[in-house]
């Protein structure tokens, strides 16, 4: 054997972007260039960021629903903050950063503390974020402010094209996020919980801590998206993100992550929203098909997936009996 | 005799909704009052019950796969696939009105809703895939399906025979909560005077277990997640009849999550192994009258989901056995996690 089974899920993932990418190059004249590749990126930062929020969530074998609306709110506050009140976005910026972390960190604390599952907890946070985006307005607040227009404008040239500076956030977050994950130890405290809370709660693991981090961390992660679409839609909009939890969960389970938690890898998870992207992609360059073609393409690649998964992890436990 | 009532598993979803109905008539006194017109009964308390009808429906199909420690997510999507098959069969025929038609629509509706529930099961069963991301499958690419059916377009018809189901009336009664009543008695027949329902208890507690003590688990799973099928299809009936149109793409959007709201209000809990049917409907009727009380209390239905958020916090909490006894026993002494992980095991 040449290299470690638990890559294998990682590799196939990588495998499927590279024959999706191959297929679409082969199919449609201009799609082979860097600029759709860097557009992928443009077009999903703040998916891949909410993404890596949510593969932390994950691996610790909980869920987090409430993403997509951290987002719309992020983006609403900072609008309304931004354009209605005229505050400053440096001021703005941050605090809604604070914001999304206190609410990922509020609904930590009820699911580790009241023992209540993190589906039902979510998905409360998930009604009340997109509620307090009507409570603050029920139209579109469309950003002007010099500060967003020019870092919505800007490009950053690279060979063969150019990316926004929302992709280099996002680029950042992933990096920071493989160390967190795979160098520190809250990255092992959140596999090993992931893997059996009881066994870490035994071990004298502090379960509540990191816990409660690891929703805290998804929370800022969405309200870092949210501040990345606000620079994407220069907008803020109650349906914005809509159903984006979907796409997110999708993306982290198409990158090889177990729903079960305590295996997975952040880099399948950025393979995973790049085929998304490239799915997409396609659809948009065949110009024919229908946006729903989207769903289902996206639900059959879930099926192969997740069939996948499964029949490596029963070899897995076949080998080790 | 009183801790044996609070200690009732309908004690508390029963709390909350009397106090959302006592709020409602403090608020308005008139909203209680039914009255009849061209033989057929009118009031809140009607609303209430004919628009809460596909949502009971759903709910009850969920509880059943909840028991058994699964979930289904795809529900919205079957209610807009069947709703979408139904109206598109109709629309097709130029009588619209005709007995076999509507029939024949319904049939094909309740055939096609089967199926995926099938397919749920089979994943579920077969597969040995996790529920959540089993049922995630059918939730992702139902929607496009139904969006297919209907072309994104959102269809019309104008059948007088369908639109009973969802909006006609029976014995001055609407006609889809006798179509609830009967599943719902349908349901607990089977599950509480057969063997049957100690079957999926037992499944839902260790399905490892059961099969080895002579349970077919994998039949048990995969009926309960048909039936859930077929719940959801019904209510995608009703819905799209009431209404007399299909949208697939906003038809069911987040019943999923408004069925797993009802079924944990009721009492039944996530991880499997116990269900409480009568808890579920109620659970169901709470999140109705908390919908028509917002609109009628006049709070801009765009806030609604703000309500909707804290009441599900608060309904939550108050189950949740360690809230109560955090309030309870503040200043009882401080346990060491060892020791609360041998409570937990002893209890």
């Amino acid at each position: 054997m040449f290299l470690n089974r638990k890559y294998v899920p990682v590799l196939v993932t990588l495998g499927l972007l590279a024959a999706m990418f191959a297929a679409g190059s082969l199919r449609y004249t201009g799609f082979f260039s860097m600029q759709v590749l860097y557009n992928l990126l443009i077009d999903n930062s703040f998916l891949l960021i909410t993404a890596v929020g949510m593969t932390f969530v994950i691996l610790s074998g909980g869920i987090d629903l409430s993403v997509g609306s951290v987002i719309a709110l992020t983006t609403m506050v900072c609008a309304s903050l931004v354009e209605q009140n005229g505050w400053p976005p440096a001021v703005v910026i941050p605090m809604v950063l604070a914001m999304g972390s206190l609410f990922g960190a509020l609904m930590g604390a009820i699911i580790h503390y009241f023992r209540i599952q993190p589906f039902i907890v979510t998905l409360a946070g998930m009604f009340l974020a997109r509620g307090l985006c009507y409570v603050i307005s029920i139209d579109t607040i469309t950003i002007a402010d010099p500060f967003y227009t020019r870092v919505a404008q800007t490009k950053i040239s690279l060979p063969g094209g150019f990316v926004s500076i929302n992709v280099l956030i996002a680029l950042v977050v992933v990096l920071l996020a493989v160390y967190l994950a795979h160098y520190t130890r809250f990255g092992r405290k959140v596999y090993a919980i992931g893997g059996s809370e009881h066994s870490s709660l035994l071990m004298g693991l502090p379960v509540a801590r990191t816990k409660i981090l690891v929703y805290t961390l998804s929370g800022f992660c969405s309200s870092l998206a949210g501040v990345v679409f606000t620079f994407y839609m220069l907008s803020g909009y109650g349906l914005h993100a809509m159903g984006l939890e979907l796409d997110t969960i999708a993306a982290v389970v198409i990158g090889g992550t177990l729903l079960t938690g305590g295996v997975g890898f952040i880099a399948g998870t950025f393979l995973g929203v790049l085929i998304q992207g490239v799915i997409q992609t396609i659809i948009s360059f065949e110009g024919t098909l229908s946006s729903w073609w989207t769903k289902i393409v996206i639900g059959l690649l879930l099926f192969v997936f997740i069939l996948f998964q499964r029949v490596l992890s029963e070899r897995r436990i076949s080998i080790k009996s | 005799m009183a801790s044996r009532l609070v200690r009732h598993h309908l004690f508390w979803p029963l709390c909350v909704l009397a106090a959302l109905l006592l709020f409602n008539l403090l608020y308005s006194p008139d909203f209680f009052s039914i009255v009849v017109r061209n033989g057929n009964l009118y009031g809140s308390l009607i609303d209430i019950l004919n628009f809460g009808a596909p949502l009971m429906m759903v709910s009850i199909g969920m509880t059943l796969v909840i028991a058994t420690g699964g979930i289904d997510l795809s529900v919205g999507s079957i209610v807009a696939i069947s709703g979408a098959m139904a109206c598109l069969t109709i629309s097709k025929s130029s009588d619209q009105s005709s007995l076999p038609l509507v029939f024949g629509a319904v049939l094909a509706s309740i055939a096609l809703s089967l199926v995926l529930g099938l397919w749920n099961g089979a994943l579920v069963a077969a597969a040995r895939i996790q529920p959540i991301i089993a049922t995630l499958i059918l939730m992702v690419a139902g929607r496009g399906i139904a969006q297919l059916i209907t072309s994104g377009q959102i269809i019309t018809v104008s059948s007088d025979l369908y639109e009973y189901i969802g909006a006609g009336s029976l014995a001055s009664l609407p006609f889809s909560i006798f179509l609830v009543a009967a599943v719902l008695i349908a349901a607990s027949l089977l599950t509480r005077k057969t063997a049957l329902g100690l079957f999926i208890e037992s499944v839902g507690s260790n399905a490892r277990a059961s099969r080895l003590a002579g349970l077919r688990s994998n039949t048990v799973i995969l009926s309960v997640y048909v039936f859930c099928g077929l719940c959801a299809g019904i209510a995608g009936l009703i819905l799209s009849s009431n209404v007399s149109s299909a949208d697939g793409n906003n038809a069911g959007l987040w019943y999923e999550l408004d069925a797993i709201l009802a079924v944990v209000i009721g009492g039944t809990s996530l991880s499997g192994g116990r269900f409480y049917l009568m808890g579920t409907v109620i659970g169901a009727l709470i999140i109705q009258t908390l919908t028509t009380t917002i609109y009628m209390i006049g709070v801009p239905p765009e806030i609604t989901l703000v309500v909707k958020a804290f009441v599900v916090l608060a309904v939550c909490l108050i189950q949740s056995e360690s809230f109560r006894k955090s309030i309870a026993f503040r200043w009882a002494k401080r346990k060491y996690p060892a020791e609360q992980e041998a409570a937990r095991h002893v209890s």
